[in-house]
């Protein structure tokens, strides 16, 4: 047995030095660790830095153009004119997110569920491998997807460019997102909860949807709307689904619809003073959507009680 | 006394179970001639039970009177709480686990196939070692398994006899409304006990209901159980010897049995017999040895 020099006995117990005097190697510990901190803080504020960037250049850009007007109008014929909005693009962003989100979040949920109450079915490896990929999967890819199955006439059903192809392809980017963050929040329910539902006789359904579904409500809702938000900006799989329009579309199918993001696209892609403080005030906007969004979002997981 | 035998267990249920065993047993014992307490209201048989390869607890067989409050100790590890959750098929629940042997209620096999766990639970009633109230109101919890029945009218008389059942009523008559989980922690199980008796069971199983408690909290508690014990059949499991001795009729003593062998620790049943007996005159020296305190 190796015995070493400070072995505890009750002379050394007895001659302690003060509190006052540093152990031998604390004076250096000490500096490591003030070093490491100042590191650390150093990341963090390069991470910052980006962010903060692209906020003031948006926010300093599109708050000007950004008016009453910019939110109620649609764009004037010509991108030389100044004036006119993007009230086609919010009203497609809007409904297109609102059509996305009816589609995956029953079916994200749904998934959801049956990973978090049956963790070792039969299909749920398989069910979380696919999540896994779909949340890989370049954006763009979504759009000529939907583009192959839903609006082409050749081998797809032929629907056409429309809110209901732009809807699918944000659903499909949606989807992975609301499977993932409510698996989370279903697994955060205690166990106790569930054994207590259990015990006064409910059965399996009883207890998912009178108990675990409620008590993750909160949390639930957080990550549906982080995912809501996540589509609400995506603008790739849309230009081969949605296609894009200048006047407000209220059809499901039929006719190409307008979005935000492609309304910027064509804004910046033209040398004309007029498109490019609208395409400004349209990223202003965008990101007044989904910050609300998050913002609402971080409120209700603040009021979350598991 | 010998509590093993089936002597009475059809005294208040009419119903003969099958076999003739039983039926003989039934005809020896005129209805009426036993105390209430000693009519045999659950029988446990050679029950073990094996999560995966590992037996948790092995070959226990005893009976369980009917309105009377059952105790069962023993140290850590040594399945008194596995047990307690095949008395209401809570061990369904959790993967891997199997229960072999039969627990008898009311003369019926509860593992017998056809058997419904969830029809098997409305009767058994849980009372679980953490206060666990959901977070609902008061009176939603309490309104909870009866609304899990199909009954949607007339829970206000429910909720209040089933509250003050619990002895809980008059500190939460005004604030029904608030949520469970604004009660204190003895208030919390009282409330756990009340949602249990709403859905109106005649046996409910605490598994250490006072281990989270405050002693103040836990002496209404155990006030409480010997109050219910003249309409309820209770099982209570505790780590603790003295409530044992406080208010249990009947002690059942479990130990880890070592298989030095195969390194396995299983639980078995030492021996149960009147509280009384257990805590001054016990049988088998591991049980006196427990008792006064010379291990677990």
């Amino acid at each position: 047995m190796s015995t070493p020099t400070s072995t505890p006995t009750a002379a050394t117990h007895e001659n302690r030095p003060s509190l006052l005097v540093t152990s031998p190697n604390g004076r250096r510990r000490a500096r490591i660790s003030q070093l490491m901190t100042g590191v650390l803080l150093l990341t963090v504020l390069a991470a910052l830095v980006p962010l903060a960037i692209l906020l003031w250049q948006v926010i300093s850009n599109g708050w000007g153009p950004f008016s009453w007007e910019f939110l109620t109008t649609v764009e004037p014929l010509s991108y030389r004119d100044t004036g006119g909005g993007y009230l086609a693009g919010i009203v497609g962003t809007l409904y297109m997110t609102g059509v996305a989100a009816l589609i995956s979040v029953p079916l994200g949920l749904a998934a959801a569920v049956y990973l978090n109450e049956r963790p070792k079915g039969r299909y749920a490896s398989v069910v979380r491998f696919f999540t896994d990929v779909m949340t890989g999967v370049p954006s763009v890819f979504v759009g000529l997807a939907v583009y192959a199955l839903l609006v082409s006439g050749s081998g797809g059903l032929g629907l056409g460019f429309g809110t209901l192809a732009g809807a699918a392809s944000l659903a499909i980017i949606m989807l992975p997102i609301v499977v993932r963050s409510s698996e989370e929040m279903l697994r955060l329910v205690p166990a106790d909860l569930k054994q207590a539902a259990f015990g006064l006789g409910a059965r399996q359904w009883q207890t998912t949807l009178k108990v675990t579904l409620p008590a993750a409500a909160p949390g639930l809702t957080t990550g549906v709307i982080l995912a809501v938000a996540r589509g609400a900006g995506e603008t790739a799989p849309l230009i081969l689904t949605a296609l894009g329009a200048r006047e407000v579309v209220l059809r499901l199918t039929g006719a190409p619809q307008a979005d935000i993001g492609l309304l910027m696209l064509d804004g910046f892609r033209q040398p004309f003073e007029g498109g490019i403080q609208r395409a400004w005030a349209g990223g202003f906007t965008l990101i007044l959507i989904t910050l609300g969004l998050s913002i609402i979002a971080r409120a209700l997981a603040r009021r979350s009680q598991i | 006394m010998d509590h093993r035998t089936a002597m009475a267990r059809d005294l208040d249920h009419g119903q003969p179970p099958d076999g003739a065993p039983d039926e003989q047993a039934a005809q020896q014992h005129a209805p009426g001639t036993e105390p209430a307490h000693h009519a045999v209201h659950i029988s446990i048989d050679q029950v073990s039970v094996r999560y995966g390869a590992f037996t948790a607890v092995r070959d226990v067989c005893f009976d369980v009177p009917r309105n009377a409050i059952t105790a069962l100790i023993g140290p850590s590890g040594c399945g008194k709480s596995t047990l307690l959750r095949t008395i209401n098929r809570m061990n369904d629940l959790v993967p891997g686990a199997t229960t072999t042997g039969a627990v008898t209620y009311n003369g019926e096999d509860i593992y017998a196939e056809g058997v419904d766990p969830v029809e098997v639970r409305r009767r058994i009633g849980m009372v679980f070692q953490k206060p666990n109230p959901f977070p609902k109101s008061i009176y939603d919890n309490v309104a909870f398994g009866p609304r899990l029945n199909g009954r949607k009218r007339d829970l206000d008389d429910l909720v209040e006899h089933s509250l003050r059942r619990a002895a809980l009523w008059d500190e939460v008559k005004d604030k029904l409304a608030q949520s469970g989980l604004s009660l204190s922690g003895g208030q919390q199980q009282r409330l756990c006990i009340a949602r249990a008796i709403a859905v109106d069971p005649d046996v409910i199983l605490m598994d250490e209901p006072c281990s989270a408690l405050d002693p103040i909290a836990t002496l209404r508690i155990e006030e409480l159980m010997k109050d219910m014990a003249s309409e309820y059949t209770i099982v209570i499991v505790t780590h603790n010897m003295q409530q044992a001795a406080r208010v249990s009729d009947l002690t059942a003593f479990f130990t880890v049995d070592m298989d030095n062998e195969r390194q396995e620790r299983t639980g078995v049943l030492v021996e149960i017999d009147d509280t009384d007996t257990i805590f001054t005159n016990a049988s088998d020296p591991r049980t006196e040895a427990y008792i006064t305190g010379r291990f677990g």
